[in-house]
């Protein structure tokens, strides 16, 4: 059966989810191959087994961590020369789409980005302009290279082997012109990560202040949701700028999106309208954010929100 | 220092974008056109290190005629010239195309760093950064939320998920910019004056040495097949808060199964 080679996203053994919606959509195409750069292939080999991997290239050594991208690109290349597989599905991260990239100029083929479907022969969906065109695509030169939307799939356990193959890269002087030197980690919470979070709760300009966020945390954290922020909030400081869920910032789709004080300019819904259940509490009916609202209420989210978490932690009991 | 920062003109997201039923490629006329919005601040950083270091700053921007508004928007804030990049074969290149021929005109041009928005906000791959150091063969210093340049030494803050990562490297390299590395500046009205003068050599593919084969429609690795407008959202129950707005909120969560 032909290979579907997936780059892994993990961070040391941790795998993130969207690496386990790549190996679900790869199952449909042929035995997913998972490209691992870096450590931790072992402890991760069951996480990756139940969701139906067959093989774990695992690519031990320290450069894939050392230095920016191009190493997973050489082994992504190589891999695909020695596998020869019939696509090469990778995250559609910041850094898997750059991998990607550099995968593309490596070996002249086609590549696809912001991926949120495949069909038959590798056709691919794409939402563009912000989700208001969807967009039937394909490759035509080459091995397709596919980088798939984080959340558009929804991942699914099926059994498989995960059979770990070490494989020894010689990462090139090439690959390493750019040295990571320092990491810095900032707001460790204990959400979960806005791109992957199948619940995000988002503040705009009506929040009012860096203060009044604590009541959107409160929120976020009744409903194990990621935190959210129009381009208003990061611009004014009152939320860190990695938050910005818009056009200049994430794209999110998520199961639920909850926006709070968000008037909806075009520029965030370009980052949020693919989601699949709106829910809107602002102040002003005239807002065009209601236009996307599954369910909407009108009012001051002072009073509505804070009612809203007593709510759902009494329902809870 | 010689600095090149690549900007794109594209559809103004504040209009109506379509593509064309002809060729399934973006509408150009169908819509309003703006310098990217994320290559201004790319911009602002190449007149930064210029009036930090010293050296010129050049614009380097590929697109049809009209492409020339967001090459002068550049240059009124402040770059000294411009390279356009302008083809009849590159009408549709996809982003290996695009970079195979910004690449080449790069080392026709020559420089010591390149600087770019991390993507555009019409296509929005974020590849092409990535592409260019890859095929030119030098860092890729991308996603870059601050610089520090000192001689030929240069480290940037890379954005990450979880905050950032410390990159060094050494010059010449390509740069790419996130929004909350600057302020980009208005351009004032001696600029805007300026701006009209100041030189804008004008290249073709034949001119670069591109193979026609490996750009345009024709070279590209990928085809759009097909395009639909999203079907309009079904209007959702929008309540007017009386006192028990989080309640009715709640029910709809509950109904949804959200809690």
């Amino acid at each position: 059966m032909t290979e579907i080679l997936v780059l892994a996203d993990h961070a040391g053994e941790s795998v993130k989810k969207v690496t386990f919606e790549l190996v679900t959509l790869a199952r449909r195409f042929g035995e997913p191959a998972v490209a691992w750069a870096g450590a931790g292939a072992q402890a991760a080999q069951a996480r990756l087994a139940e969701f139906g991997a067959a093989k774990v290239y695992a690519a031990e050594g320290p450069e894939f961590d050392d230095y920016v991208v191009a190493p997973k690109a050489e082994l992504l290349a190589e891999l695909a020369r020695r596998a020869a597989p019939a696509a090469v599905l990778v995250p559609g991260t910041p850094e898997g789409r750059e991998v990607a990239g550099r995968l593309a100029v490596k070996t002249g083929w086609g590549l696809l980005t912001d991926v949120t479907g495949l069909r038959d022969e590798f056709v691919a969906d794409q939402p563009i302009f912000g989700g208001a065109i969807n967009v039937t695509s394909r490759v035509r030169t080459g091995t397709p290279i596919i980088a798939v939307r984080p959340n558009a799939i929804t991942p699914e356990p099926a059994p498989g082997q995960a059979v770990i193959e070490p494989v020894a890269v010689t990462v090139s002087d090439a690959a390493k012109l750019a040295r990571v030197t320092g990491r810095v980690v900032q707001e460790r919470s204990a959400r979960p990560e806005l791109t992957e979070a199948s619940v995000v709760v988002s503040a705009g300009r009506g929040v009012g202040s860096a203060e009044n966020m604590a009541l959107i945390e409160r929120l976020a954290d009744r409903l194990g949701a990621a935190v959210g922020a129009s381009r208003a909030v990061t611009d004014a400081g009152w939320y860190p700028h990695q938050f910005q869920v818009g056009q200049t910032g994430k794209t999110v789709s998520p199961q639920l999106y909850v926006a709070i004080g968000i008037s909806g300019a075009i520029q965030h819904r370009a980052g949020m309208q693919t989601s699949k259940t709106i829910m809107v509490v602002n102040k002003d009916p005239e807002a065009p954010i209601f236009e996307l609202a599954d369910f909407g209420v009108v009012g001051d989210l002072f009073k509505v929100v804070p009612q809203l978490i007593e709510e759902i932690e009494k329902r809870s009991g | 220092m010689n600095i090149v920062v690549c900007v794109k003109q594209v559809p103004d997201t504040w209009s109506e974008r379509t593509l064309r039923a002809s060729d399934n490629t973006l509408d150009r006329d169908a819509a309003d056109a703006v310098i990217n919005e994320l290559d201004e601040y790319a911009v602002e950083e190449g007149l930064r290190l210029a009036e930090a270091h010293g050296g010129e700053v050049t614009i380097l921007s590929m697109g049809p005629e009209r492409a020339a508004e967001a090459i002068r928007k550049a240059l009124s804030m402040g770059a000294d010239k411009a390279v356009h990049l302008l083809d009849d074969g590159l009408a549709g290149s996809d982003a290996l195309g695009t970079s195979a021929a910004i690449a080449q005109a790069l080392r026709r041009i020559g420089f010591d760093l390149v600087i770019c928005g991390s993507e555009s906000t019409d296509a929005r791959t974020g590849v092409l950064p990535a592409m260019l150091a890859e095929r030119l063969g030098v860092p890729q210093l991308t996603l870059a939320s601050k610089v520090e340049i000192d001689g030929d030494a240069i480290t940037v803050h890379r954005l990450a998920e979880y905050g950032y990562d410390t990159v060094a490297a050494t010059l010449p390299a390509v740069l790419s910019v996130v929004e909350k590395i600057n302020e980009p500046r208005y351009p004032s009205f001696k600029g805007i004056m300026a701006a009209k003068k100041k030189p804008v050599e004008t290249l073709g593919l034949a001119d670069l040495g591109i193979d026609p084969a490996q750009v345009g429609a024709a070279g590209a690795a990928t085809e759009v097949l097909s395009f639909a407008r999203r079907p309009p959202k079904q209007a959702g129950t929008i309540v007017t808060d009386d006192g028990d707005g989080g309640i009715k909120a709640a029910d709809f969560l509950a109904e949804r199964k959200f809690i």
